[in-house]
């Protein structure tokens, strides 16, 4: 057990499988990362599924969980937690439940043919991409799902549709195919929207142990850093501008291809 | 005597996999491997065996890695496109050290090249094509029998090291019919997995999370700093240098000149020699099995002999930079390559034939080098 390891505290109150430790801070205030590994922690517990869960984590703000889980993980190169859950999936027969953290640079982005092929084979793995319109860890460049407009640091001038094209619906493209069982975005902004999330992920979660297909669970977060905001100017841009571009709710929910 | 079959060397690998107890094919069709994916979709699931043909080699190297990390024996076959795209996946699984048999069966290149014979991918496999410091081990088969026995010991020494294992193989040998005697080979017992594998929490025997990780030197991982890391890694290496060096010598012991071949043109080579010595000539062969680690000592302590040496490979000129880096400062005699160039037809499907490399001794041995 390494040093850090017994520093570890699980504060009370939290999920158990949260295992906070005050070394390292992964992720900048006002960030909604922590809020979303928080959230898997409490599903996996209510279902009661923690000694049969493998996460696989790509590279990004939103894959920096491993260490904090304390269930079974595996973190694999950009792009890759799709192909990676579909190996681990496959050699253990199916009996493990499966899902993946990724950003949405590595979901949609270099993953993207991974993502659509693995909703082809209906491959039974739930993958979860966080959507925050920008590149977190390379430190705010642009990302598939940037807003028109939206400066970046690739796009000084704000993303112009001319030369850069149009941001990317995830949720609403993995719904298209036929493997897809369940595809939804949802948010953690407000109370409320925090405990749909926990309801929707439970949702997919179960579908996949069920055998059902493949389930895909988009999220939208703020990054009050790269957006250059105070927390509170992000809650107001992610509510006002992303979720004008990325609605809310279910666009696949079927429990038989 | 084992049961015996008249098969491809590409349908070798499956029966040589399915004999290590291979639980996992993953793959993407590419020529002249197709025998292959096409053998394990239709041989593997009748095994209990799970086959995922993917959307692309990347896809598929990345399920080597996510299907290695639970502890499964994994194999995953391709040729040089597909070899060039699971470069970054080679290097991924370097660092997450899971236990892999890749079987590269070369074709022309660069580019999409020709999709006949050659031995273009020693480099890419022996110097490893992936980003950061790291080794395959490389063995080559130069037979349908060897390729089949390679693939049993390419399973073993991936678990022994937890490290990947390259069967560089071609589309001559892959593609060529021979008989194939079936028998199991026996190896030393491996140390357990359980204590790294990725299966779940409550499957360990001790109860602790495990985590399969492409980065080390951070809080929590296996290794405390990245130095330490770099170090154990250039330790299994030392190890394996020192200990998996194989090669076959044929009539080296009173040999005026040595060639180093590996694969087919290794075989081309025997034939060569019988001819030589049937001239009189004094002509020997090492036939490295292993191109990493490559067997060094062998052909330094035929230096000492005093010999010159004949390196044959059809390509423009890879594995002679092994043989000169083995041979610096202890060779007396001279270093000689006969490579593509030296084919005698034009086309793809051309070959170094036995009388050239036979020329070649004799203008040598003669004393006639330039």
């Amino acid at each position: 057990m390494s040093q850090i390891e017994k520093e570890r505290v699980w504060v009370s109150g939290t999920p158990k499988l949260w295992r906070y430790y005050a070394l390292a801070a992964r992720q900048c205030p006002g960030c909604h990362s922590p809020i979303v590994e928080r959230i898997i922690c409490e599903v996996i517990e209510e279902m009661g599924i923690e000694g049969n869960v493998i996460a696989v984590s790509g590279i990004g703000c939103s894959a920096l969980a491993n260490f904090l889980w304390d269930f079974d993980s595996l973190k694999v190169a950009h792009g890759r937690p799709v192909d990676a859950a579909t190996g681990v999936k496959r050699a253990l027969h199916g009996r493990p439940v499966v899902f993946t953290m990724q950003g949405d640079g590595d979901c949609i982005g270099i993953g993207g043919g991974a993502l659509i092929a693995a909703a082809s084979r209906a491959e039974r793995i739930t993958v979860i991409m966080a959507n925050n319109s920008v590149y977190g860890q390379t430190a705010g460049q642009m990302a598939p799902t940037t807003l028109l407009g939206q400066v970046t640091t690739t796009t000084p001038l704000g993303r112009n549709p001319e030369q850069q094209g149009y941001p990317i619906h995830a949720a609403e493209l993995v719904a298209q195919i036929k493997g897809t069982v369940y595809s939804a975005r949802t948010a953690v902004n407000t109370p409320s929207n925090y405990q749909r999330t926990k309801k929707q992920l439970k949702i997919a979660l179960q579908k996949q142990i069920d055998n059902l297909g493949f389930t895909f669970l988009e999220i939208l977060e703020a990054c009050p850093t790269l957006w250059r905001m105070t927390p509170v100017e992000s809650l107001q841009f992610l509510e006002n501008e992303l979720m004008a571009e990325f609605p809310l709710g279910e666009f696949k929910n079927i429990d038989e291809i | 005597m084992g049961e015996k079959l008249l098969v491809e060397g590409n349908e070798a690998v499956g029966y040589g996999a399915i004999e290590a107890g291979c639980d996992c094919y993953f793959g993407y069709p590419i020529t002249p491997q197709n025998e292959i994916i096409e053998w394990f979709s239709r041989e593997l699931p009748k095994k209990g065996g799970v086959f995922v043909q993917a959307q692309s080699e990347t896809g598929a190297i990345n399920m080597v890695q996510g299907a290695a990390a639970t502890g499964a024996r994994v194999i995953i076959t391709t040729s040089g496109p597909g070899w060039s795209l699971m470069q970054e996946g080679m290097s991924n699984i370097a660092t997450a050290e899971v236990p892999c048999v890749v079987v590269v069966v070369q074709r022309g290149g660069p580019g999409t090249g020709g999709m006949r014979q050659v031995q273009m991918d020693y480099h890419t496999t022996v110097k490893c094509g992936g980003h950061g410091d790291y080794k395959n081990i490389v063995l080559a088969p130069a037979s349908v029998q060897e390729t089949y026995e390679l693939v049993q010991l390419a399973f073993h020494l991936a678990d022994k090291y937890r490290i990947s294992v390259v069967v560089l193989s071609d589309a001559l040998v892959g593609q060529m019919m021979e008989s194939l005697e079936l028998k199991k080979l026996t190896f030393e017992p491996l140390p357990p997995k359980d204590d790294w594998a990725v299966t779940g929490k409550s499957y360990h025997a001790d109860g602790v999370k495990h985590m399969s990780l492409i980065v080390q030197g951070v809080p929590d991982s296996h290794y405390p700093t990245w130095l330490s890391f770099v170090k154990h890694l250039h330790d299994k290496f030392e190890e394996i240098e020192e200990k998996e060096a194989r090669y076959e010598a044929i009539d080296v012991e009173d040999a005026d000149l040595v060639i180093i071949a590996f694969g087919y043109m290794a075989r081309i080579s025997k034939g060569a020699i019988k001819t030589a010595r049937a001239q009189g000539l004094k002509v020997g062969l090492i036939r490295p099995i292993t191109l990493w680690p490559f067997p060094k000592e062998i052909i330094n302590r035929v230096a000492k002999q005093g010999v010159d040496f004949l390196v044959v490979e059809d390509n423009i000129g890879q594995m002679i930079d092994d043989v000169r880096a083995a041979l610096y400062g202890q060779c007396q005699g001279q270093i000689h390559l006969v490579s593509i160039l030296d084919r005698a037809s034009p086309m793809d499907g051309g070959l170094i034939l036995p009388r050239r490399i036979v020329e070649e001794c004799q203008r040598i041995l003669a004393g006639g080098n330039e």
